[in-house]
């Protein structure tokens, strides 16, 4: 292929690809402004109180801008989101990109561990029931599994925090941090794990750590169950397949036939599911947060929008949906790096 | 497979018992609900978690006794005097007060903080305004004499005490006028800064706050009272009302304040927990709309009176976070009605329907925010509704979109909660028992106002109740409007609110008022 017309290729690719999230995002945006309009909250009430007299109410619509036409609202808001000012949250009274640098990390520092929990768990279980069918772990794993997508969380997390926390004393109770701890370290990144290192105060990251272990286990818990079933079912198919019988013919080593041969052809596919649990633990985490008092997104974004803080609730979306975005393009990526078929 | 064998090796060395570490001696741990804490400015706050805060951060001009209300003592203002006219009032400024900031206390602070609250004109400043003050002539009405006495002047001979209890809320919080000035920002008289800063002088100041997330107060060494002997307070949010039990009854949390009553049972018989109840202002009440057909038959709204079960909520689901309470003031006011003619007598009402001619029963529907005890409340309801064949439909909604619906008069009843603003009767009568102008653009929207109900003559009878300066007959008046609100008005008032805290049996001298801009952490030990 000549040099230029690559050279086109690509760059028709970037572009599509451009279009493409830009489209995604004044998608996201409109819906979710015009969600955020139509619901029967009047977002002045979150402003004002419920006490206010008439005048400040008054005041305070057409400080907000609500007292103009719909389409006119949403293009003012969008000319100052693309200047990158995301306004200001009435609940907080804090710029809403400030909350979420404060809450983000939060989030995600559960939902990392949630996944890593997920995957490490899950994929050799997930392995292990489709070699050995039928087996005894394979109707250990069922069972897992299907608690994993019917057990209500927070109940679980009440159980778990009745039995390592108060009976047991294992853990420490609900909070990111004990409270001797708090406002020693000074946020540099949000995440209390790398700012503790940075600070040098070991005490501090051992104590952020064992207040992750027991929320991230059982937020990591349900995503275990999707991968280790995706797993298995990925498996059995590849099992099936004749190079496993062909390799195994040659004399290749059972455990090689497994983890090389097959896994190496369900990795492409569990990336995508690895991916999307790890999309939807960012805002799927509000139970966990609660019961927890975990300060993350999940908490914040359900706050906002039950107080129509209309700004706060867009700016949420966006963060989420740049991640859920950019979480699918990188997984995209990753097919291609493994996956010749793909390229 | 080596990775996963360092993560398994990972996973039980957490397994290692952690070791837990209680409450430090000189901090108080709190856990409490923050959500509705957005703003540290007091000529703004007009939220629970706000009032508190304000509380303990700032000096008031006028105190109130927590146990006994009708007393007033001085805070900043040392005394004060009252013209014949009963419109100008001079009040005295304390001396030796001094900001957390190290700056002197003078009138001039106090006269910037009352004409602030005029001119930001944010949500609570009805309460002063109502007395005539407004941008306009506040440069005369509320005015500096000398460094140590600071003049008043109000446009109604009113009672006094309704002027000086309106003092006495969270707006009555006396900043730093320097330091507030210094951070001002396009003649926004410090507001942008003060939203989420700190000018005060009360016994602690404000340390940092994480919205939604903790609030740190410390102890002002600059305080001109008693002096905290705590260092620290920290107050942790935290929603989940199982989630603050397991902490307190771990020694994680010295208080915990928002248990529901399943946790406060569960608690009962721990020796290490001390439950403590106070009775708050706030009242629980049904607003019929007298838009609704039914609604609006004199003998349908007493037949609902007589529909409720209030000995059986009261004893299972609100079980001590409430009790029955049937006037529009609540006990602890002056003038309180504590009278409750109302119980449930399916008889009764049944009679009462059918004289109205609705001996079969009607449907109505019922807005009610998903969130116990109102939930509850509303099953409970809707049961004894149906024994005299009326047919309830709860609408279940978020607190703010049955409220967004409420306001705007288009339910048919709301199940609603509503708290005193300040400490003097005229707060209630004015919202349960005037409504100036029922048409649906009023400049005033008072409860009255939302269930559509015109009462001329009772807004004249509240009107003349404010003006009464003997105390005595003021009380009678309104003991008077209540009698007759109990019978005829749209509004079913059931119970009052009873705040119930958790403590740890070490924390002594938390002290716990008939309102939210009344508890104090200032005596505290543990």
């Amino acid at each position: 292929m000549a040099p230029l017309s690559r050279f086109k290729k690509t760059s028709a690719k970037t572009l599509k690809l451009f279009l493409m999230v830009a489209v995604t995002f004044l998608g996201l945006l409109l819906i979710t402004f015009l969600i955020g309009r139509v619901v029967p909250i009047d977002p002045v009430l979150a402003v004002v109180g419920d006490k206010a007299s008439q005048e400040v109410y008054d005041r305070a619509r057409i400080a907000m801008g609500l007292d103009l036409p719909l389409w006119k609202q949403f293009f003012i808001y969008l000319g100052s989101v693309l200047r990158g000012n995301f306004g200001t949250s009435v609940l907080t009274a804090k710029p809403v990109l400030e909350d979420i640098l404060r809450v983000f990390p939060a989030t995600m520092e559960l939902a990392f561990f949630a996944t890593l929990f997920g995957i490490f768990v899950g994929i050799p279980l997930g392995v292990i029931s489709a070699v050995k069918r039928g087996g005894f772990l394979d109707h250990i794993s069922r069972v897992v599994g299907l608690l994993g997508y019917s057990l209500p969380i927070f109940w679980l997390a009440l159980l778990a925090l009745m039995i390592f926390y108060a009976k047991l004393d294992w853990l420490p109770g609900p909070g990111r941090i004990d409270i001797f701890y708090e406002g020693i370290v000074s946020p540099v990144t949000g995440f209390l794990l790398v700012d503790s290192v940075l600070a040098g105060e070991w005490e501090i990251f051992r104590n952020a750590f064992y207040h992750l272990i027991m929320p991230a286990t059982l937020l990591g818990y349900f995503s275990m169950a999707y991968i280790s079933r995706m797993t298995r079912s990925f498996m059995i198919e590849q099992l099936r397949q004749e190079y496993i019988l062909t390799a195994r013919v040659k004399g290749v080593a059972e455990w090689k036939v497994i983890w090389g041969h097959a896994f190496g052809n369900c990795a492409i596919p569990l990336i995508t599911v690895v991916a999307l649990s790890f999309g939807s633990l960012l805002e799927g985490s509000v139970l966990t947060e609660t019961i927890f008092a975990w300060p993350g997104l999940g908490l914040y974004l359900t706050n906002s929008l039950l107080n129509a803080d209309m700004n706060a609730v867009l700016g949420s979306t966006i963060v989420v949906g740049s991640i859920f975005l950019g979480v699918n393009i990188f997984s995209d990526f990753l097919y291609k790096v493994f996956d010749p078929r793909a390229r | 497979m080596k990775k996963i064998c360092l993560i398994a090796l990972a996973l039980i060395l957490c397994v290692v018992p952690f070791s837990m570490a209680k409450t430090p001696k000189d901090t108080l741990v709190m856990a409490s609900r923050l959500d509705d804490l957005i703003t540290l400015d007091p000529a703004e706050i007009f939220e629970f978690a706000g009032a508190e805060y304000a509380a303990n951060t700032y000096d008031r001009l006028i105190n109130y006794d927590v146990d006994e209300v009708s007393k007033i003592y001085g805070g900043i203002a040392e005394s004060w005097t009252i013209s014949d006219d009963g419109l100008t009032f001079l009040f005295k400024i304390r001396k030796g007060v001094t900001f957390a900031s190290g700056n002197k206390l003078t009138a001039d602070d106090v006269v910037f903080s009352l004409q602030r609250v005029v001119i930001l004109d944010k949500s609570p400043a009805f309460i002063l305004t109502q007395f005539g003050f407004a941008p306009e002539n506040i440069k005369q009405t509320i005015v500096k004499v000398d460094d140590h006495t600071v003049k008043m002047v109000i446009n109604k001979p009113y009672a006094p005490t309704f002027f000086l209890y309106c003092l006495t809320s969270t707006l009555g919080s006396i900043v730093d006028k320097a330091d507030v000035l210094a951070h001002e920002q396009n003649g926004d008289l410090g507001y942008g800064w003060l939203k989420t800063s700190y000018a005060g002088s009360g016994p602690f100041k404000f340390k940092a706050w994480k919205p939604s997330e903790s609030l740190i107060l410390d102890r002002n060494d600059h305080y001109w009272g008693d002096k905290p002997k705590l260092k620290r307070v920290f107050i942790r949010h935290i929603t989940e009302s199982s989630t603050q039990r397991l902490l307190l009854v771990k020694g994680d949390i010295d208080i915990a304040r928002n248990l529901q009553p399943v946790d406060i049972k569960g608690l009962a018989g721990n020796k290490n927990i001390v439950i403590r109840k106070k009775a708050k202002g706030a009242v629980w009440y049904l607003g019929l709309n007298q838009k609704n057909k039914y609604l609006k038959i004199p003998q349908v709204r007493q037949a609902l009176k007589y529909l409720i079960d209030y000995k059986g909520i009261e004893g299972t689901i609100l079980s001590g976070k409430g009790t029955i309470h049937q006037a529009f003031l609540p006990k602890g006011f002056l003038g309180a009605l504590d009278e409750n003619p109302f119980s449930l007598n399916v008889a009764k009402a049944k009679a009462l329907l059918k004289e109205a001619g609705l001996e079969k029963g009607f449907t109505v529907t019922m807005d009610t925010r998903n969130s116990e005890p109102t939930t509850s409340m509303a099953v409970a309801i809707q049961g004894t509704f149906a024994q005299a064949g009326i047919k309830l439909e709860i609408i279940p909604g978020e607190n703010k979109q049955t409220l967004t619906k409420y306001r705007a008069r288009k339910h048919d009843i709301y199940i609603g909660r509503w708290g005193p603003d300040y400490m003097d009767p005229h707060t209630n009568a004015d919202t349960f028992a005037r409504n100036p102008d029922n048409s649906d653009n009023a400049k005033a929207k008072p409860l009255a106002w939302r269930n559509a109900w015109a009462i001329p003559e009772m807004t004249k009878k509240a009107d003349a109740a404010v003006l009464e300066k003997d105390a005595a007959k003021r009380a009678q008046m309104y003991l008077e409007l209540q009698r007759e609100h109990q019978q005829i008005s749209p509004f079913v008032i059931m119970f009052q609110d009873i705040e119930v805290v958790a403590e740890r049996a070490n924390v002594k001298g938390f002290i716990l008022g008939p309102s939210f801009d009344s508890n104090f952490y200032q005596f505290v030990t543990k």
